[in-house]
């Protein structure tokens, strides 16, 4: 599994990377960690000739915390969520998730950006980021711009960013509630037959807000905001939770490969919902 | 004696012997990052093969334009079927009396199929170069059902248009390879239409394939000064390479060295042989360089040797009180695009008859029709005697439906059906003569160790709480008997492409008592040279940590078939034993002549001769050593050193008793391993901690299997489970941790009573996954569902039972 | 194809420098370059971890990253964890307790938990299994690997004692 020749890049600020986009066009791809891109050029299936390398880029490896407001670097890894102790502190979710990605090498390497910029139905990122509402920050040849993390997503590897674009950070506010990520797979290193993003928060003894996403369940990552409606006012009890299952089922659109027919996943994430509901209710 | 010699005891200890847990001498290089595998090769010059390979399962081969790839600077070669035609090499023999294309002539016949071999001055070029070589293809209808296969009008090997025998007898179809029948069929048939219970059942288990850590890759070194090539590969069996490469070269063996440097796990993924392998050879006769071919996973996946893909069907007849009166097997083989089965010559679906396992069943038939399709060539033992693993699976499946069928309780029906400690060696009706056993000792000591009949009403009460709804997580308890048959073996019914499957030692003692043994076989991770020295250190009084085991380098080994099937112990550890038996002959006469006594007047004693009745009168092996070499001694020649090449009189016939406790979420097909306990019989043992260790990773590779390994086909002949990430290889967190157990029932032909362990644990370990899967929904109804178990096909199971919403 | 650049790794504490292509894949530069032969290629996808080094303080697999990321990098392979005279403590501990058997996963494997039990002194059973989840070993069914390496932080640990 040997790469097609490319050109190397690292540049040591964004306007050369932008500059870079912007001269080489389709012909150009920044990478982050590389953990998605470096196996699908060794196997051929993505021709680069020209790479980017963002690893020399300041300002990209920060983790923020403004009050309740989270700001994470396109090139923080997913090692760094795991270890943050300020972010797991204001969102465990972040740490929850990321443990659940790949293994511990490809941990090191992969990357905030890398996992939430392109799309990819597999990643766990972006599921999350949607259930977190969190705006995905862009920098373009026009100046930074924000897309919610809702509006992102297009289609498998289509997404709103423009290819002269880099994903700089992404922000959101910190999720005071209950929260969990569930995640059914294979294996360590698999991505998710069903994965679900619960975030909720507690009015006297009912739910009073509750997000819910679910990732590799359609081309895109869903957030349901039937199923986090359904949870509103109720206590979590049996029928709450067939109810906003019965809404994610009605917004997500698996297909069959090999981790099984579409009925087994649509069972799947309904048990799965259910269960991250549940635990973000038990910790809200 | 004097004070100065160490009592019995510790002179024993010192020899780290047989029965010790020595520690392994190999770990020191492979624990610093200095073990030596293929890839580490790196000669002067040396060039890198790539192959271009098909991406339809099946198609005819229009055209192949090499110019462009050839325009790459740095490609110095590109060969395809016609510059490979002219040597006659563009096809090969199999180890199954078949023969494959080396490079597609013509057509292809599975995905991933070698179709011009690229060489190049280093991989990135020669990669490159694969991606501008142009291949038109025609495409043709793509057969991957074997049954579909005996009925089609696509002829998918027109090679053999016309020929209505193959090399195991008639051809009944087109697609048809062989038919091969044992035992009685009609007696067989009457004892199944007369019984009081028949169980039948289907099952198909599944193509998977061996997957070593390591892929497989070849270096050749053509020496045309001298006219040497030199060829370093991944072989489980040098030797065997060495006599293909020359029959097919033309190359007399002897200007051939064939060596497998380190090698990094085979599982029998290398024993067969490559056209990697052929191409790197040609490549380098061709440009009077080395070249390097090292195939990438995805190749190693799609193109190097599957295993298993049988389906089976069975019956079995049993009376009313569960004794089983016969059992019928047939079975139709999917072997792929050509028949390339690593199995002893005469046996076209390897020891597959064992599969009347560890019962006495006084009547059994079994027939395997051989099939072509558009899947990739193999066949190979999976960590396990040829079929072996097919073979246990199967029965212990059967005696599952059976204990159905009959309601009873699927340990009791086993143990009423063992054969008996007192009928070995026993007769069974498909042929073979199990050498010894004690499976009711065994049995009952892994039941009592896990607690069974508790374990039983532990599972009685979850499946009554599942029912009341209080749980969704069932509970099953697999069990498994097996008996293997490995150390294959007899020359007079084992061979392969004719070299009888003896296997040889060579000793040599060095004048200061230390010594360096050679062997026909090759360690891929089992420690032979570890265990070998320990075989040798209790038969020579030398300490093992002064016996070197060298293997591999068939310029200095002696001839041997190799490591694969279980055969190292059971064979060349004879052959070792029997040579170390060879130099105390002679060292017991050098012993009389310089203690001044008759032969007959001295005795054997751990590390020296000692004189009969006067025990402080002796010669140490050490002291014997230096004589052999530094006294003339009258009427013996100077030296010590012996050779023996064994051919073992019978298989060994290890055995064991294993029982898996699984549970089951019923909402997500997810299973978990609760406990494994596995009690192995594999004769006398050599080195108890490495034993442990083969058990251990036999029941991974078992659970992988049984969980999710598998290689998968769509409808087009495309492979879906080409990476790691499909392909299922469980890591340390989908692991248990494993309970061993052991009884010791000799061998009674085998020089030192051993018979073989590294494969029982994958042999016996499928089926007890798999039952313990398939015991969960006994309550429910459930009587058999197909491997592999991963978490859909359980959850569907679950669902046709009913047992969702 | 492309032009050479020129790489500089400092590998095992020793300055290396040459001439590659970005696209060359660090595990071959330094098996196939520098003759560093310790890590291995198995799976090419990055889930087994054969090719496991530590590299700028983490474990990263070589063979899902170009010599061209890595140049500047500060690299530790097996060669560079022990000697022949002074084993590092896991080489020792996965020796005693059988933690290997063909060998080629044993460089990536003892690299990867250099760095865990560096991270994490003292590791329950379950951390070491979570923790080596990114290597892959077809051999030993990983029980006497975690063995190794929960003896290894024992070892370590009782070092530390001794010397305080």
């Amino acid at each position: 599994m040997i790469p097609a020749a490319f050109e190397y890049h690292r540049p040591t600020n964004m306007d050369d990377v932008i500059a870079l986009l912007t001269k080489h066009g389709d012909d150009a791809r920044v990478m982050a960690g590389g953990h998605s891109l470096i196996p699908m050029m060794k196997l051929r299936m993505a021709e680069i000739p020209h790479l980017i390398d963002l690893q020399d880029i300041g300002g990209l490896q920060d983790i923020t915390i403004h009050g309740q407001r989270v700001t994470l670097g396109a090139m923080v890894t997913q090692h760094e969520l795991i270890n943050h102790a300020a972010l797991t502190e204001v969102a465990p979710i972040l740490r929850e998730t990321a443990l659940q990605i790949a293994d511990p090498q490809v941990r090191y390497m992969g990357t905030v950006g890398g996992n939430v910029a392109n799309g990819d139905p597999g990643n766990d990122m972006p599921g999350l980021m949607q259930c977190l509402d969190a705006q995905i920050n862009l920098a373009g040849p026009n100046g930074a711009r924000s897309v919610a993390a809702r509006d992102y997503y297009e289609a498998a590897y289509m997404t709103a960013r423009e290819d002269d674009e880099v994903l700089v950070s992404v922000s959101f506010d910190s999720p005071k509630s209950g929260y969990a990520y569930e995640k059914q797979k294979r294996k360590i290193g698999d991505y998710a037959t069903a994965a679900a993003a619960v975030t909720l928060t507690k009015d006297g003894g009912t739910v009073a807000s509750a997000s819910i996403a679910m990732t590799n369940l359609s081309d895109v990552p869903v957030w349901s905001e039937g199923a986090g409606a359904a949870l509103i006012g109720t206590r979590c009890d049996a029928d709450a939770l067939k109810a906003a299952v019965e809404a994610m089922l009605g917004d997500i659109d698996p297909t069959e490969d090999n981790r099984g027919p579409v009925a087994f996943k649509r069972h799947v994430a309904g048990v799965i919902l259910k269960r991250a509901i549940t635990r973000a209710w038990d910790r809200a | 004696m004097n004070d100065m010699t160490p009592d019995r005891e510790t002179r024993s200890a010192n020899l780290k012997g047989l029965g010790c847990s020595r520690k392994r001498v190999e770990d020191a290089r492979f624990t610093q990052g200095k073990g030596n595998y293929v890839d580490d090769i790196k000669l002067p010059g040396m060039l890198h093969g790539d192959f271009v390979r098909s991406p339809y399962a099946h198609a005819r081969v229009v055209s192949i334009n090499k110019d462009a790839a050839l325009a790459l600077p740095g490609v110095v070669a590109v060969l395809t079927a016609e510059d490979l035609a002219p040597l006659n090499l563009h096809w090969m023999p199999t180890l199954a009396g078949d023969k494959q294309m080396v490079l597609a002539d013509g057509k292809v016949l599975f995905q991933g199929q070698e179709v011009a071999f690229v060489v190049a001055k280093d991989r990135y070029v020669a990669a490159d170069a694969v991606e501008l070589v142009e291949v038109e293809y025609e495409e043709l209808p793509v057969i991957v059902d074997p049954f579909e296969a005996l009925k089609t009008d696509v002829v998918l090997r027109e090679d053999l248009a016309g020929q209505t025998h193959g090399a195991h007898g008639p051809r009944k179809h087109h697609n048809h390879i062989f038919t091969w029948e044992q035992g009685d069929e009609t007696t067989t048939n009457q004892v199944l239409e007369n019984a009081d219970v028949v169980a039948e059942e289907t099952m198909y288990y599944h193509r998977t394939h061996p997957c070593p850590l390591e892929t497989c890759g070849s270096v050749a070194s053509m020496d045309k000064v001298n006219g040497k090539l030199t060829l370093w590969g991944t072989f489980q069996a040098p030797h065997v390479v060495r006599t293909v490469a020359s029959l097919l070269s033309g190359i007399e063996e002897h200007n051939i060295r064939v060596v497998s440097p380190d090698i990094g796990g085979g599982f029998g993924n290398k024993v067969g042989v490559y056209p990697g392998y052929v191409c790197s050879i040609v490549a380098s006769i061709v440009t009077g360089v080395p070249v390097k071919w090292v195939e990438d996973r995805m190749e190693n996946l799609m193109s190097t040797a599957f295993a298993r893909d049988y389906w089976m069907t069975g019956k079995i007849a049993a009376t009313k009180e569960g004794k089983i009166t016969g059992l019928h097997c047939h079975v139709t083989a999917d072997h792929g695009g050509f028949d390339a089965c690593a199995d002893p010559t005469k046996f076209p679906a390897g020891f597959m008859n064992i599969c009347t396992g560890s019962y006495d069943i006084p009547v059994a038939y079994l027939a395997v029709d051989g099939v072509y399709t558009n899947k990739a060539p193999g066949g190979v033992s999976y960590r396990c005697s040829f079929r072996v693993t097919e073979a246990v699976y199967f029965i212990e499946r059967m005696i599952e439906v059976l204990a159905i069928e009959l309601n009873m309780d699927a340990a009791e029906l086993r143990r009423i059906n063992f054969i008996k400690k007192e009928q070995f060696p026993y007769q069974s009706a498909l042929g073979w003569e199990y050498d010894s056993g004690d499976y009711h000792t065994a049995w009952d000591k892994a039941l009592k160790a896990v607690d069974y009949e508790g374990l039983r009403r532990e599972q009685a009460e979850r499946v009554e709480a599942f029912k009341r709804g209080e749980t969704r997580t069932l509970m099953g308890i697999g069990l498994s008997f097996f008996t293997e048959i490995v150390g294959a073996g007899p020359v007079k019914n084992c061979d392969i492409l004719g070299m009888g499957m003896f296997d040889s030692c060579e000793i040599r003692i060095h004048p200061t008592g230390s010594a360096i043994a050679r062997l026909g076989t090759i360690s891929q991770g089992q420690g032979h040279a570890t265990t070998f020295a320990q075989i040798l250190a209790s038969e020579i009084g030398l300490s093992a940590d002064s016996i070197t085991i060298e293997e591999g380098d068939t310029d200095t080994a002696p001839y041997g078939l190799g490591t694969y099937g279980s055969r190292s112990t059971p064979v060349a550890g004879a052959a070792t034993a029997m040579a170390g038996r060879k130099i105390r002959a002679k060292a017991q006469m050098i012993a009389a002549y310089l203690l001044e006594v008759h032969d007959d007047d001295v005795e054997w004693d751990i590390d020296r001769f000692v004189v009969k009745g006067a025990p402080e009168r002796f010669k140490t092996m050490k002291e014997i050593a230096y004589a052999a070499y530094n006294q003339a001694i009258p009427g013996i020649e100077p030296g010590l050193e012996a050779v023996s090449y064994y051919d073992p009189p019978n298989m060994t016939y290890p055995f064991g008793a294993y029982v898996c406790v699984m549970d089951i979420d019923v909402d997500t097909g997810v299973p978990e391993i609760r406990r494994f306990y596995a009690l192995d019989d594999c004769g006398t043992r050599i080195n108890p901690m490495i034993i442990e260790g083969q058990i251990h990773g036999g029941l991974t590779e078992a659970l992988a299997v049984a969980l999710g390994q598998e290689i998968a086909y769509d409808d087009l002949g495309n492979v879906k489970t080409g990476t790691l990430m499909d392909f299922f290889l469980p890591t340390a967190w989908e692991v248990p941790n494993y309970e061993t157990d052991f009884t010791v029932t000799p061998s009674p032909h085998h020089p030192i009573g051993a018979k073989g362990v590294g494969e029982s644990p994958h042999v016996g370990g499928v089926p007890c996954f798999s039952n313990a899967v398939q015991d969960a929904f006994r309550a429910f109804g459930n009587r058999h569902t197909n491997m592999p178990h991963d978490h859909w096909r359980i959850w569907q199971t679950a669902n046709r039972l009913g047992l969702h919403d | 194809m492309t032009q050479k650049m020129h790489i500089k790794l400092t590998v095992n504490g020793e300055d290396r420098e040459f001439l590659a292509e970005p696209r060359e894949l660090l595990i071959y530069a330094l098996r196939e370059t520098l003759n560093i032969t310790g890590p291995h290629v198995g799976c090419e996808t990055s889930h087994c971890g054969a090719c496991t080094i530590t590299l700028n303080g983490k474990s990263v697999k070589s063979c899902t990253m170009f010599v061209a990321q890595a140049n500047g990098a500060e690299i530790t392979t097996i060669e560079g964890l022990g000697s022949p005279d002074s084993l590092h403590v896991l080489q020792e501990a996965f020796k005693e307790h059988h933690g290997l058997q063909c060998g080629f996963c044993t460089p990536g494997m003892i690299t990867r938990a250099s760095k865990l039990l560096e991270e994490n002194p003292t590791p329950t059973e379950e951390e070491v299994r979570f923790g080596m989840a990114g290597n892959i070993c077809r051999c030993t069914g990983y029980q006497n690997i975690v063995k190794s390496i929960l003896a290894a932080a024992n070892e370590l640990n009782a070092s530390k004692e001794a010397a305080q």
